[in-house]
């Protein structure tokens, strides 16, 4: 990989932790409200797979730790922080919140909050362009908890009968919630787990972005290329609590600092910095540069940006007008 | 206008449908090489194919998310749920995703999905084969729900439903695919809102819906015939939305207003048309209102018990005679 790709991931995944980060701000400020889920530890999954794949063209759907995941189909972050401030501007227009992050025009499909529910959603979005016949594929991220619904298990079975064009990201952070998943799942890799369904599988270092991508690329590769699903498994860790409710008093301070030493921005910035691309100083004027766009650009807009009205609190329940309902369809 | 039984109609309106929009798909168990377990689908296999006629695994949750996830990408499918003891295990992806996505996405994605499905009690099926679900998905916000009476509602129902951008679950009867009706040989659109005056009267207004306005039907037929009392049936065709105006219209004219509904009377249709009636009409009435529901009991299996549990018709003629004091 070329230094200014790997400059590039290194800034998105930036971006996505300082962003994060200002999120938690705000929830403690009571700007955000709500159950709010953080990406850090994990931004090597969704930066690193939507890099091997087509951002905007395909179809992506996830769970309610969603914010990076939109951003990387191509959101605007302001329209997310905007979301996450209740605000008419907000992706979502304010309807929806952290969990449920929606960016049509860009293809990011939503977030839900429903563990596990977004799995046939995914295969439906295949199934939609198998038969509108497009080179899009539908990307499906959820956690390793997840793949204990039925969900999971039912939709890799329908997913690899039909054949359909979708990849499921599991970013397996051995948690759900405070559940550690030794205690929970009887099989600890879950990429084993889809073996019953006859479907490519294969599992990587979720810390290690160039790691991520090159699997991806096989993912994407594979499944764009008409040889039906694939699973993805990717390892990682999440350093805050599951939500902002959560203490995380589940885990060993040991547990937490052995992942903090393969933080994957740490990771890509000593090696950009041992190969001589990049100095101490230029990533922390990086870092600071971000931080001022956040601060100067996307908090505002936010904050400043109006509530929905109270008068529209019935729109969008049904279609704005429907022919069919009334007798007016002939 | 051509005679023709329910399960016809709603297959001719699929046959229509798919011919016309090759995004329009159907998919269910056994819907597909079997032609369905109540022949709403038969022949379309051979005719469209497997990747429209799709015949699924048995997931109900998983199978009806995948038809949501399709028509956030165009498709328009029409799932089958082969009782409606069985979408119990689809309410996630039907309340859930379907009914609540336009909402919680601020108008950007639309779940166009039919939910077609036999409900009711049919014959000695057993508690867990003869549910009634129209009123789990009837307060659903960003779900409408039809259900029809006869083929001709089947038929043009299922039309609009398909073309209408809402989520829409049609909950039909499985005692009711043979029964024969009028279908007129053009094509035509059922209104998914509203009611419809089965059949005029000015002494009482019985309010059904499925199979329960036949009831009625009868009940006002022994009524006029043999006690002087003629009553107005109106068929409540869609239950979400209900037709607060035509409720309120027909008590307005009658004065008096009696449900009958083959579900269990808690949170149901018969409640809330209750709720309606005193909500939009209350002083017209002459009575108070009065439901006919089943027993609130699982259905049992055995043959008395089971009929026992269910009202019929004469049970609507004895709660109206009781309220004209006869
Ligand atoms: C159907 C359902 N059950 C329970 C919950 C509560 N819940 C929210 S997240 C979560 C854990 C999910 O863990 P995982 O899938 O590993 O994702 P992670 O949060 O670790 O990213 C649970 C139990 C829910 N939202 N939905
Ligand atoms: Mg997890």
């Amino acid at each position: 990989m070329i230094a200014a790709e790997k400059k590039r991931l290194l800034r998105k995944m930036l971006f996505a932790r300082r962003f994060e980060e200002r999120c938690y701000e705000a929830y403690v400020e009571r700007k955000i409200g709500g159950f709010l889920h953080l990406y850090p530890g994990q931004e090597a999954c969704a930066i690193g797979v939507m890099a091997a794949a087509r951002p905007g063209h395909d179809y992506v759907i996830t769970g309610y730790r969603d914010h990076v995941h939109a951003i990387e189909c191509g959101s605007d972050p302001k329209e997310v922080m905007a979301e996450l401030y209740g605000k008419e501007t907000g992706s979502s227009k304010g309807r929806g919140g952290s969990m449920h992050i929606f960016d049509a025009k860009h293809r990011f499909m939503g977030g839900y909050a429903l563990v596990g529910g977004p799995f046939p959603l995914a295969a439906g979005m295949a199934k939609g362009i198998k038969m509108r016949g497009g080179d899009e594929i539908a990307i499906c991220f959820l956690g390793d908890a997840a793949n204990n619904q039925g969900t999971f298990h039912e939709t890799m079975n329908m997913a690899s009968v039909w054949q359909l064009p979708v990849l499921f990201v599991c970013e397996n952070n051995l948690y759900g919630i405070g559940t550690a998943i030794e205690r929970s799942t009887a099989e600890l890799d879950q990429y084993k787990r889809v073996c019953g369904y006859n479907m490519a599988a294969a599992c990587t270092d979720g810390q290690d972005i160039e790691q991520v991508i090159q699997a991806a690329t096989t993912a994407v590769d594979h499944v764009r290329s008409g040889k039906g699903p694939y699973f993805l498994e990717l390892k990682t860790y999440r350093y805050r609590g599951h939500s902002m409710s959560d203490a995380g008093s589940y885990r060993t301070k040991e547990e937490q600092e052995l992942w903090a030493k393969r933080d994957p921005i740490n990771l890509l910035r000593d090696r950009l910095i041992e190969e001589k691309e990049m100095t101490l100083a230029d990533f922390e004027a990086l870092d600071k540069e971000l931080m001022a766009e956040i601060e100067n650009e996307i908090i505002p807009f936010a904050e400043n940006s109006p509530e929905p009205k109270v008068e529209d609190l019935e729109k969008y329940v049904l279609a704005e007008h429907c022919p069919y309902a009334k007798g007016e369809a002939h | 206008m051509a005679e023709m039984m329910f399960w016809e109609a709603v297959r001719r309106a699929h046959d229509e449908e798919m011919a016309r929009d090759p995004m329009v798909i159907c998919m269910g168990e056994d819907i597909g090489v079997a032609g369905g377990t109540y022949k709403a689908t038969r022949g379309l296999f051979d005719k469209y194919g497997p990747e429209r006629v799709i015949d699924t695994p048995i997931s109900e949750n998983s199978f009806s998310g995948l038809a949501i996830g399709a028509a956030f990408c165009g498709v328009r499918p029409i799932v089958e749920i082969m009782s409606v003891n069985f979408a119990w295990l689809a309410t996630d992806q039907i309340i859930n995703t379907a009914a609540k996505v336009r909402y919680m996405s601020g108008g950007q994605l639309e779940a166009p999905v039919v939910f077609r499905s036999p409900g009711g009690t049919a014959h000695q099926l057993g508690a867990q084969h003869s549910a009634r679900m129209e009123k789990v998905f009837m307060g659903i916000a960003g779900l409408r729900v039809v259900t029809p009476s006869n083929p001709k509602q089947a038929y043009g129902l299922l039309k609009s439903a398909v073309r209408c951008n809402d989520p829409v679950f049609i909950n039909e009867h499985e005692l009711m695919y043979n029964m024969k009706g009028e279908v007129p040989d053009e094509e035509f659109f059922h209104p998914l809102e509203g009611s419809e005056v089965a059949r005029p009267g000015r002494d009482i207004t019985l309010f059904g819906y499925n199979i329960s306005v036949h009831w009625c039907l009868q009940a006002a037929d022994i009524l006029s015939k043999q006690h002087g009392i003629e009553a107005e049936v109106v068929d409540l065709y869609s239950l979400n939305p209900l037709d607060r105006a035509g409720i309120a219209a027909s008590v307005s004219k009658t004065h008096r207003a009696l449900i009958a509904e083959e579900a269990e009377a808690p949170v149901g249709v018969g409640s809330e048309v209750m709720a309606i009636i005193n909500e939009e009409c209350f002083f017209e009435l002459d009575a108070p209102p009065v439901r006919v529901s089943a027993v609130n009991v699982p259905i049992p299996y055995n043959h008395t018990l089971e009929k026992a549990a269910i009202p019929n018709a004469k049970d609507v003629v004895a709660a109206v005679l009781k309220m004209f004091g006869k």
